[in-house]
């Protein structure tokens, strides 16, 4: 067991202490309450995205919509608690304002799932269709507007705080462990493993391939609608253009960088967490040093090409 | 003797503590033909990986062509001239049988890009010298197994190899198609090219081989010439018996005719479908190990299909316990109560990345769960219960499923069935690619479990385990049921005769016959 060995397996604790690291040595401000709530709030809907993009991904899918579902979900809350009767009824708007956005999610996540289990079409294009027109949807109901409220019920989703940290941080752990007991201890998770590691074995096997497929495409939208609420109660406004814009790949990278593998049959839920963190603080990391967020993007790449790289070692 | 090809010495080797080699030998003389044996989990693939660079050993010393080796990937090994034909194909489906066979050594132009001309005509070049005449610009997909087996090995020939090593490489061929091959191996042989045989079918290595090393436990423990040698001794090196306790107890364990059979399980009337299945009757008993006979593409898998519901049925009915009520998924058929093993273990039967466990209770799961939880401490229990009593050989219940050997393999996903307690088991193939003392164990399991009472399907290319394991064997030809024979009294002579008997009355009733 070489250095080289552990470093493959332990490549995301690794290099989440060595960017610690640099960031305590070269970050002005970094070891500051501020700074920790920042990037927790940041960071939890990178996460719960990824815990969704996660399960997808070990089936041997992809979800390019989750950025779209995010803009979608987003739009509709306002929308329903700003109305004249979510205005009239405050607590029950509130309530839809959170569950029909979620529903939307899911009828997106529905159409995924049926588009790639039933009409088998490729994950990548099955899902390209509402990475293009669910964000279309939501600039339509917005009219393409900014749409800014004051409400702090729904705000506490993005600002409330819990034990002095961060409502959504805590959202993103809870999620992720009862992901995590999904995964490890339910029939739907030993499923999701067996059609990712062998569809065909599987199903000969009694798996209802299908619907496992289409589940994880629901559960993977209903958590990005989530995320959007999130994002939208963060900022105490929709912004259908830019809410979720380019979460799909941040998702990704991070469930990689936590060890997925594309090719399906894993699916590390915690390592999606710690990517996402990873994931973040390279984003906090630049942009507190005064690097601009383009080539931030360029870090996120390189950052993607190391997990990828070890990933393919693991596999030997 | 000559200088040898390639001698390995002392090779060691370990799976996570698992000893896989264990002081392992082999020696090769140049236009040698040497057979290597042994059952499975003996350390046969392990040795053949590490020579090919797929593996690193832990110890020991192999010397190629005069010099040590440093093969540390399957390319140098390639280049240095060894090259390998796998027991499951390494080949790619979707593109021509040019470019599967110049794949990684294709022809180029001048300006670098491939020479498709010259690379059609090479390829059709290759497949003459082995009397195969095909489209090569077809998909390689659209053939028959067999011949993308023997594309495989017109492959590794055509890359002026030293040495070829041939992995099980008449599995999925038929006696003729396993001519063909042998006759290739023979002319290999007069070329001064070494071939090392890997075969479980001890009949053919006295047709080709000049020596056989036998291996058992990760060493060689026995290296014989073919002329001195039977095959009982054979299979008394590698199951470490002695001779004459192998000739007392007869050749397999199935020991067909010798049922009671009960109630009538399921009966199937016409049944077709649209994969070339035309109109087989079939029909189970309790108790009973109804064999399918016939060749390669006679309808036995689609068959098994169809009952299984995997296949949906154009044609006819399935009557399950004499209602008429055929399973339309795989899901329904385990709930009523029928078993599929797969021919096609790696593709069809395990799931790679899991464990044994959880390979073990998938089909289980549904009765393992409550409110979608699985009872985690009764699925442990149960998959103890069948490691212990099928003797399947792994680390522990959570080692991954692709580190066994392939018997073991096998043994899981009998497992996999025989713990949903299913009243009906269709077995595709169950002992292929499996070594004689899996085997035996294999056909033990299947006998204790027809003897409490259930049924069994028993699909096998070997006409021995079907005329001696069967209680009746149903005859297929070209997607029907031909003929039936029944145990006590069926001979492989009786089986042959009826499926050629089949073959001539089909050819008379043909489009080409006068009335």
């Amino acid at each position: 067991m070489s250095v080289a060995a552990a470093l493959r397996r332990h490549g995301g604790l690794v290099a989440l202490v060595l960017l610690l690291a640099v960031n305590v040595a070269f970050t002005p401000n970094f070891l500051q309450l501020q700074t920790l709530f920042v990037n927790i709030s940041q960071v939890a809907t990178i996460a719960i995205v990824a815990l969704g993009m996660t399960l997808v991904i070990a089936t041997g899918g992809i979800d390019l919509s989750v950025g779209a579902v995010m803009a979608l979900a987003g739009a509709l809350a306002p929308l329903i608690f700003g109305s004249a009767f979510g205005l009239e009824n405050p607590t029950l708007g509130l309530a839809l304002a959170i569950v029909l956005p979620l529903l939307a999610a899911l009828a997106c996540g529905l159409f995924n799932g049926l588009m790639v289990s039933v009409f088998r079409v490729q994950p990548i294009i099955a899902t390209l269709i509402l990475f293009i027109s669910g964000r279309g949807i939501a600039q339509v109901l917005t009219n393409g507007n900014l749409q800014t409220f004051s409400n702090p019920a729904f705000a506490y989703l993005g600002t409330g705080r819990v034990l002095g940290l961060p409502f959504q941080g805590w959202l993103a752990v809870a999620l992720a462990i009862l992901l995590w007991w999904v995964v490890s201890r339910t029939l739907f998770g030993r499923y999701v493993l067996a059609v990712g590691g062998n569809e065909r074995a599987a199903e000969l096997a009694g798996v209802p391939a299908r619907s496992v497929k289409i589940g994880v495409y629901v559960v993977c939208a209903v958590l990005s609608g989530l995320a959007g609420l999130v994002v939208v109660a963060i900022n105490s406004a929709s912004d259908a253009a830019r809410n979720g814009n380019l979460m799909e790949l941040d998702a990704i990278a991070a469930a990689v960088v936590g060890g997925a593998l594309l090719q399906g049959g894993r699916a590390p839920i915690f390592g999606a967490l710690l990517g996402a963190v990873i994931i973040q603080l390279v984003k906090y990391t630049l942009l507190a040093n005064g690097v601009e967020d383009e080539v931030a993007l360029i870090a996120k790449a390189a950052i993607i090409v190391g997990a990828v790289y070890l990933q393919q070692a693991r596999t030997e | 003797m000559t200088a040898p090809l390639l001698s390995m010495r002392g090779i060691d080797k370990a799976f996570a503590g698992v000893v896989a080699l264990d002081g392992a030998a082999l020696a090769l003389t140049p236009g040698e033909v040497h057979a290597l044996i042994g059952q499975n989990g003996a350390g046969k693939s392990t040795l053949i990986k590490i020579l090919t660079g797929v593996y690193t050993r832990d110890a020991g010393e192999i010397r190629f062509d005069g010099a040590p080796s440093a093969i540390a990937s399957p390319r140098e090994a390639q280049d240095g001239g060894i090259s390998t034909i796998y027991q499951e194909l390494n080949l790619v489906p979707l593109r021509s049988v040019t470019e599967n066979i110049t794949l990684g050594y294709e022809p180029r132009t001048r300006f670098g890009t491939i020479h498709w001309k010259r690379a059609h005509e090479r390829a059709r070049e290759i497949l003459a010298t082995f009397g195969i005449d095909v489209d090569v610009r077809s998909p390689l997909g659209e053939h028959p197994t067999a011949v993308q087996q023997l594309v495989a090995i017109a492959r590794a020939v055509s890359l002026n190899a030293k040495l070829v090593i041939m992995d099980e490489p008449t599995s999925s061929l038929d006696d003729q198609e396993a001519s063909v091959l042998f006759g290739v191996v023979r002319r290999l042989r007069e070329r001064g090219v070494s071939v090392l045989y890997v075969s479980h079918f001890l009949d053919e290595l006295f047709r080709i081989a000049d020596r056989v090393s036998v291996m058992r436990d990760g060493r060689r423990v026995a290296c014989r010439r073919i002329d001195e040698t039977s095959k009982t001794e054979l299979i008394a090196d590698m199951l470490g018996r002695d001779v004459a306790e192998i000739e007392a107890d007869g050749m397999t364990e199935l020991g067909g005719g010798a049922r009671e059979a009960g109630e009538t399980l399921l009966e199937a009337r016409g049944i077709a479908t649209d994969r070339r299945l035309r109109a087989v009757d079939l029909g189970v008993r309790r108790g009973e190990i109804v064999g399918l006979g016939g060749l390669l593409g006679s309808g036995r898998t689609e068959t098994a299909r169809a009952l299984f519901g995997i296949d949906a049925l154009t044609c006819g009915e399935v009557l399950w316990r004499g209602i008429p009520d055929a399973p339309a998924t795989p899901a329904a058929a385990i709930a009523a109560g029928i078993g599929f093993l797969t021919e096609d273990r790696k593709a069809e039967g395990i799931v790679p990345h899991m464990s044994v466990r959880e390979n073990l209770s998938l089909a289980l799961l549904p009765r393992l769960q409550r409110f979608g939880r699985v009872d985690r401490s009764r699925e442990r229990e149960l998959v103890e219960a069948l490691i212990g009593s099928l003797g399947i050989r792994t680390a522990n219940m959570d080692q991954p499923i692709r580190e066994l050997s392939g018997g073991n393999q096998q043994k899981v996903l009998l497992a996999r069935w025989l713990v949903t307690e299913p009243d009906l088991l269709i077995l595709d193939e169950p002992t292929r690619g499996v070594d004689v003392g899996a085997k035996f164990e294999i056909q033990a399991i299947i006998r204790d479990f027809v003897k409490q009472g259930c049924a069994v399907v028993l699909i096998s290319s070997e006409f021995e385990e079907l005329v001696e394991g069967a209680d009746r064997i149903v005859v297929l030809q070209d997607g029907r049921s031909v003929g039936e024979l029944e145990n006590p009294g069926i001979t492989e002579d009786a089986l042959v005769a009826a499926i050629a008997h089949s073959h001539h009355a089909g050819g008379a009733s043909g489009p080409g016959a006068t009335p």
